[in-house]
């Protein structure tokens, strides 16, 4: 019995120790050293592709941001800013209910399922909204004219591209609220485009804060003009 | 091009790649775990360890060694997630509570990388990078000496004896696991995976305010959760996040470590008990099921059948716009028939038979191509069984390899495919018959009730994903959860390693006329008949009441 305990009790230790030397291999050793590599060789892409625009660093080229209009008073959900293009809905970002030292990045999916009334609804608000801001005099969008991406939350709710029929569908919007040639609104879209990689891989895409960029770019250089 | 056509083509590059990685890979691995040579890094970590790497084990003192590290496991990760508050470089998270500790410390040791928190809310540095990814590393390497001894068991000796344990552990992580992983975190980094070691900081955004990030080892941690089938996520939205899958490059390589080693292992397999055809027939049952789920998964995603996505006109909800429905289905597939569970797309927001698919995929035991080492020996299992079947239809004494399947070893056998429907069946009906569990699902009906058989599917198999919605953080799911995770891990293991050991002591048989030949299509065909069957039975009226009663309604 005594020899049984003792042999367990040497066995535990041969397994603590196994751990503890892997555990220096694995959990320091090899994201060191990685790390070391990755700044040297890739350091913009190993610390969050920022993009910059008039020297700032206005995000991330992989994540999304909203572009609403600043919040009135006893307001809740922001109203969107139309001047902009906007990105995919999200509705399923959580709060942050463990750090509350900070206000992290969260991301996170809706998880409702096809059937769920309140996912219908969402799906129909959204459509409907959207139908409703990007309908101009002159152009008059109908349910049909709305692709998936732009009604729906992504898995992240971080999503930084919309499909190239949903940045399509707002161009008129866009150039109306900026008062620029739709023309020219279609050409930065079109510039901003990604088709898929090596012509197969993932689906063509639209980065929303890149397409943002480039329009701020051309309405100041068009106000500096006139 | 269509997206239908991309998605093809996306799978047909996917198997070229892991077609030209099996023969090289697999064959390495042959001679890793055959090698009776010692790395002078190993000769320093068996002496670190105490252990002798060239003493022969029987079964029992194998398992014994398993469990003892497993076990160290456990109570290290959980230790360092309830000291988390004191520790540095915890970037002010505070220590795990410990219903919450205990399951994710059973869920990393176990393989099964369930999460009931989310990674950027909870997990500092220190807890991510020393305790979750060492266990991503070292839980692989138990899956894959498991497989490797079982093989052995059925390599021509009568000895009784299936290596050192410790070797093929140490082996596992210094010559399979680390090299491939130093690469691939490589890899994802230049297509923009995090890595770094900032603290949180802020970001400056484009209408003016900043964002809050976390930064992290996350390529290194990304890409070994992958390899090593382990699927936990450095954040909440897993492999969904841009900065853990930024690009539609970057998903395909991330489900190619996914499925890689599972397949190439049957190659090893083949290599070791000196017959190739052997592990072609075991590779070719396991890709059919696979090219199966896959081309089924793509059909009812691209149909988009449900109320909502038929009125936003396609099955975009929980899917990311870079990947589409094509890159998003051909992982939701490899994540759920091997152990991983990373998810690049959020399973509760696919169609009623694409989360059926997938759940059905994880109810197989995880065997087409399965996890790290526990895709093998559950297929190997399986193949015990399907030459047992046959040969009861004509009267023969079955054997495999070469060795008998008496009595015993089909004992073992059936006890094996056994744990993991006692598990999943029987805490998913304690769950629904008690009142307060189901308060935590999201979705009602059918499709609330998929949530929970789902939450035991994937934590009995050791997959670890989950039908979202489910709000698992609470004592009953941590506890049961975490629960039917280490028995659904370790009791197959000590059942295979009893079997490995039984079939050890045996003389190897001559072949004769009236032997099976298994390393025929007639027999991959057999085999995959008896796992569909099997699995089929087992859980078809569970699957009625969730998946398929929400698919047919819509």
């Amino acid at each position: 019995m005594n020899n049984s305990v003792g042999n367990t009790a040497r066995l535990l230790g041969a397994g603590l120790r196994a751990l503890l030397v892997l555990t220096v291999i694995c959990g320091v050793l090899y994201p060191l050293t990685v790390t070391g590599v990755a700044q040297t060789l890739f350091h913009a892409k190993a610390n969050g592709s920022e993009i910059t625009s008039d020297g700032k660093v206005v995000g991330s080229e992989l994540i999304a941001q909203r572009y609403d209009l600043p919040l009135e008073k006893g307001q809740t959900t922001p109203t969107p800013d139309l001047r902009w293009f906007q990105p995919r809905p999200s509705n399923g970002l959580g709060e942050n209910s463990v750090n509350t030292q900070y206000k992290l990045l969260l991301s996170g999916a809706t998880n409702l399922s096809g059937a769920n009334k309140d996912l219908i609804k969402q799906v129909r608000d959204a459509k409907a909204a959207i139908i409703k801001d990007n309908s101009t005099a002159t152009h008059r969008l109908t349910p049909s004219d709305v692709p998936a991406d732009a009604v729906t939350s992504s898995g992240s709710g971080l999503d930084p591209h919309i499909s190239p029929a949903y940045a399509d569908l707002q161009v008129h919007r866009v150039a109306e609220r900026n008062h620029v040639s739709v023309a020219r609104v279609q050409k930065l879209v079109d510039e901003n485009t990604d088709g898929r990689s090596l012509g197969f891989m993932g689906e063509p895409r639209v980065n929303v804060l890149r397409l943002n960029i480039a329009l701020r770019e051309l309405t100041t250089r068009d106000g500096d003009g006139s | 091009m269509s997206p239908v056509l991309a998605g093809v083509l996306q799978l047909l590059a996917l198997i070229a790649a892991l077609a030209l990685a099996y023969r090289p890979l697999g064959d390495y691995m042959a001679r890793v775990y055959s090698s009776k040579k010692h790395l002078r890094a190993e000769k320093w970590i068996y002496k670190a360890i105490g252990a002798d790497p060239d003493s022969e084990m029987r079964w029992t003192a194998y398992l014994r060694g398993l469990l003892a590290f497993s076990a160290a496991g456990v109570l290290f990760l959980y230790l360092l997630q309830r000291l988390q508050g004191a520790l540095p470089g915890s970037l002010g998270f505070k220590s795990i509570d410990p219903d919450q500790a205990f399951n994710t410390a059973a869920s990393f040791v176990a393989n099964t990388n369930w999460q009931s928190y989310s990674g950027e809310q909870a997990m500092g540095h220190v807890v991510q990078t020393a305790g979750l990814a060492v266990q991503n590393f070292v839980s692989a390497a138990v899956g894959i000496a498991v497989a490797v001894a079982l093989v052995r068991g059925f390599a021509p000796s009568r000895t009784g004896e299936l290596g050192n344990f410790w070797a093929d552990l140490v082996r596992g992580v210094v010559r399979v696991l680390l090299p491939i992983s130093v690469l691939g975190a490589l890899v994802l980094v230049a297509c923009g995976v995090l890595q770094n070691f900032s603290g949180i900081h802020e970001v400056g955004q484009f209408l003016g305010g900043t964002q809050q990030w976390n930064g992290g080892a996350i390529a290194t941690q990304e890409v070994i959760k992958l390899l090593g089938t382990n699927g936990g996520g450095y954040f909440n939205a897993n492999s969904a996040h841009p900065f853990e899958n930024p690009t539609p490059f970057s998903n395909l390589f991330e489900i190619f470590l996914i499925l890689v080693i599972p397949f190439a292992l049957t190659r090893t397999f083949g290599r070791m008990v000196g017959s190739i055809r052997q592990g072609y027939a075991i590779l070719a049952t396991m890709a059919t099921i696979w090219l199966g789920f896959t081309a089924l998964m793509m059909w009812t995603e691209f149909h988009h059948g449900g109320p909502a996505f038929d009125l936003a006109g396609g099955a975009m909800e929980g899917k990311e716009t870079r990947f589409g429905i094509g890159g998003s289905s051909i992982f939701a597939v490899a994540t759920t028939l091997t152990s991983t569970g990373a998810v690049n797309s959020f399973h509760s927001s696919y169609t009623g038979f694409g989360g059926g698919i997938q759940m059905l995929g994880m109810q197989l035991g995880e065997i087409a191509p399965g996890g790290v080492g526990s895709g093998l020996y559950g297929m190997l299992v399986m193949a015990i069984i399907a030459v047992f079947i046959a040969g009861l239809m004509v009267g023969r004494t079955p054997e495999y390899l070469g060795k008998k399947i008496g009595t015993r070893e089909i004992k073992l056998a059936a006890c094996y495919i056994l744990v993991t429907p006692a598990l999943v069946l029987g805490f998913t009906a304690v769950s629904m018959a008690l009142s307060t569990p189901k308060d935590s699902m999201l979705n009602s009906g059918a499709h609330g009730f998929s949530e929970i058989l789902y939450a035991y599917t994937s934590g009995a198999n050791n997959n670890g994903s989950a039908f979202g919605g489910l709000s698992a953080d609470t004592d009953w799911f941590n506890t049961t959860i975490g629960l039917a995770m280490l028995l659904g891990r370790f009791l197959p293991m000590v059942f295979v390693l009893a079997l490995a050991g039984s079939l050890a002591e045996q003389t190897p048989v001559p072949k004769t006329a009236g032997t099976l030949r298994t390393e025929k299509p007639l027999f991959t065909g057999l085999l995959a008949g008896t796992i569909m069957i099997i699995t089929g039975l087992t859980y078809f009226p569970a699957l009625a009441l969730g998946p398929l009663a929400e698919g047919l309604a819509s």
